[in-house]
């Protein structure tokens, strides 16, 4: 079967300069994937470019089997785009902002409202129904503009940064809902720059800088990459610092870190290297402030993988 | 995968246009059901104009238009409700593409005739009350027009061709404006344009200089085109305004010539 989304070489430059360059990725039917990356990095872009919104300069694209440049039409059937900002009519109310997306997706008036009238029941807008979208709160919008993707049931959905300027809650009803589509088989691309989104909802991620891609794997894997748990110890007494450092090495998995008034060692196991290295202060008579356990962030990931690699990037431009 | 499958591509052609054309015509109208007020200010407001240039200026401005200034200023109310449309459609383009729902619209299978159409054709009847109104309050102030149906018919013509091309000076001028300030801008620079023409004044009272460029403006055009229909008195001195009605055809077809491949370039490029 053809992948859901497949991009190979995707380029676009704008007046101000390249957006993508030579971007590749592909996403398997019914998965959902993540596409991370900083602001100005191509996320939109390549959305855009996927959803019909733009041309490529050059490059290949297919998204649901079609060319977006050339079967533009036969795309738009197939898919739904929630895009940055909540795209709603805001003098019509939520009903009529999704019986309007609904006619125009080719649905009967008939099949619209009775269509409309499901999701505002599914989104919990029931009762907003007939209010004009400019009184909705941000998260209501965020649901209402999710809903009108919805409306044909695409099969891809694209989702470009869908919980930027929500509130915790809001993100999190957007969370649920961006879960409860994969979870029925629609194929999900989700832009984002805040990596536990990432790391949430996407079964694969494509790490995107510069317009092209710098790393993918699973959320895991990429964390993998970067190695191990950390476990960070920090004595009452500073004068602790060294001894500290020499009873948690055997345990540790790497070269063990001390500063900044704690000692910070890496485990392969944290289930076992916890409580030994914890019995073993103990036994020893020192006193801690404070124990933790630490996964590496996908921040980390991201810093580690991109962020060298385009420094050594631009110093390479520079030196041009 | 859920209950509802992925439309067919449906009927297809003409009737699909026409249907999608409606379904953008209707999304306007509720915009008028929703936000009543509004709508209702928007037509009041010529009236509000016309008022006051006939009652509060109407006796010290008459001197140079024959007597009697309503006749003479009606025409040009007319046309400067036509005029304003243009406001109403940029506005309504600018707010569709910064809050993303051009985009939207891009990606849906619907084609950009259909929501330039349904655009038109809501904007259309939009003025066409308007100009209703207006003429209802004209004719409660005391107009009474000498011309016959023929000549009304024309003097709609004019005033829905002109319409026309300030729909597609919107459009254009919408999707490129992109905030709230270009809007803002626009909604300023209509009124050096409304005043420097013949809508209210005779170009002939003025200096020879000013009177060459309100000639020029497509706005005098119209206004002493519709004067000669309606049966207004003028003072027509320059060449431009004794071939009023030729110019108040040409200027508007000129500027559409321009403007509908210019507004259909930029939807195409609409990509920010």
């Amino acid at each position: 079967m053809t992948p859901a989304i497949l991009a190979e070489g995707l380029r676009k430059s704008y007046p101000s300069g390249p957006a993508l360059d030579g971007l590749d990725l592909h996403v398997p039917r019914g998965e959902v994937h993540g596409l991370l990356g900083p602001n100005g990095a191509g996320k939109t872009t390549a959305v855009k470019i996927m959803t019909t919104l733009l041309a490529p300069d050059s490059g290949v694209v297919r998204v649901a089997g079609h060319d977006p440049v050339r079967e533009g039409g036969k795309v738009r059937a197939r898919i739904g785009l929630v895009g940055q900002y909540a795209a709603l009519d805001e003098d019509l109310t939520g009903e009529q902002n999704l019986v309007l997306f609904g006619s125009l997706s080719r649905l009967s008036r008939r099949a619209a409202r009775r269509r409309a009238a499901e999701l505002l029941e599914r989104f919990g807008l029931a009762d907003a129904a007939g209010r004009r979208a400019a009184t909705y709160s941000g998260g209501m919008r965020r649901r209402l503009d999710l809903a009108a993707a919805l409306l044909v049931a695409p099969e891809v959905l694209f989702v470009d940064e869908p919980t930027t300027g929500l509130d915790p809650a809001g993100r999190r009803e957007v969370w649920d809902t961006v879960r409860a589509l994969a979870d029925g088989g629609t194929t999900v691309l989700l832009t984002t720059q805040y990596l536990e989104e990432a790391d949430a909802l996407a079964d694969h991620v494509w790490l995107l800088a510069r317009g092209t891609i710098a790393a993918d794997g699973t959320p895991a894997a990429l964390k993998a990459r970067i190695g191990a748990d950390r476990l960070d110890l920090r004595p009452r007494d500073p004068a602790d610092l060294g001894r500290l450092a020499a009873l948690a090495g055997p345990h540790a998995s790497g070269p063990v870190e001390t500063g900044d008034g704690r000692v910070s060692v890496p485990v392969a196991d944290r289930a076992l290297a916890v409580p030994a290295v914890a019995a073993a202060v103990h036994a020893d008579g020192i006193v801690l402030a404070d124990l933790a356990v630490s996964a590496p962030t996908l921040d980390e990931v991201f810093l580690r993988l991109v962020g060298p690699d385009a420094e050594a990037r631009v110093a390479k431009e520079e030196a041009r | 995968m859920s209950a509802v499958t992925v439309a067919a591509e449906g009927p297809s052609g003409v009737r699909r246009v026409a249907v999608d054309t409606w379904t953008m015509t209707w999304r306007q109208l509720l915009h008028w059901r929703n936000r009543p007020g509004l709508k209702v200010f928007g037509w009041l407001f010529p009236v509000l104009m016309m008022g006051m240039f006939s009652a509060l200026l109407g006796g010290a401005l008459s001197a140079g238009t024959g007597g009697d200034y309503l006749a003479f200023v009606m025409p040009g109310v007319l046309t400067m409700t036509v005029f304003f449309g243009l406001e109403g459609t940029m506005g309504g383009v600018a707010a569709d593409a910064s809050k993303g729902v051009t985009d939207r619209l891009r990606s849906l299978p619907v084609g950009g005739f259909a929501v330039v159409g349904g655009r038109a054709a809501a904007d259309l009847l939009d003025s066409l009350v308007s100009l209703a109104v207006v003429v209802a309050a004209g004719l409660a102030f005391g107009w009474r027009p000498d011309t016959s149906a023929g000549s009304l018919a024309i003097a709609l013509g004019l005033l829905l061709l002109l319409r026309l091309a300030m729909l597609f000076l919107g459009i254009h001028l919408g999707l490129k404006a992109k905030t709230p300030e270009t809007v803002q801008a626009v909604q300023i620079a209509v009124w050096p344009v409304l005043f420097l023409s013949s809508v209210f004044v005779d170009t002939s009272t003025m200096p020879g200089w000013l009177a060459v460029v309100a000639d020029a403006n497509p706005l005098s055009a119209t206004s002493t085109a519709l004067r000669d229909l309606l049966g207004a008195p003028t003072q027509a001195a320059s060449w431009l305004a004794g071939h009023a009605m030729p110019a108040a055809v040409l200027g508007p077809v000129l500027l559409l010539a321009l403007l509908v491949p210019l507004s259909i370039r930029t939807w195409r490029d609409a990509a920010r």
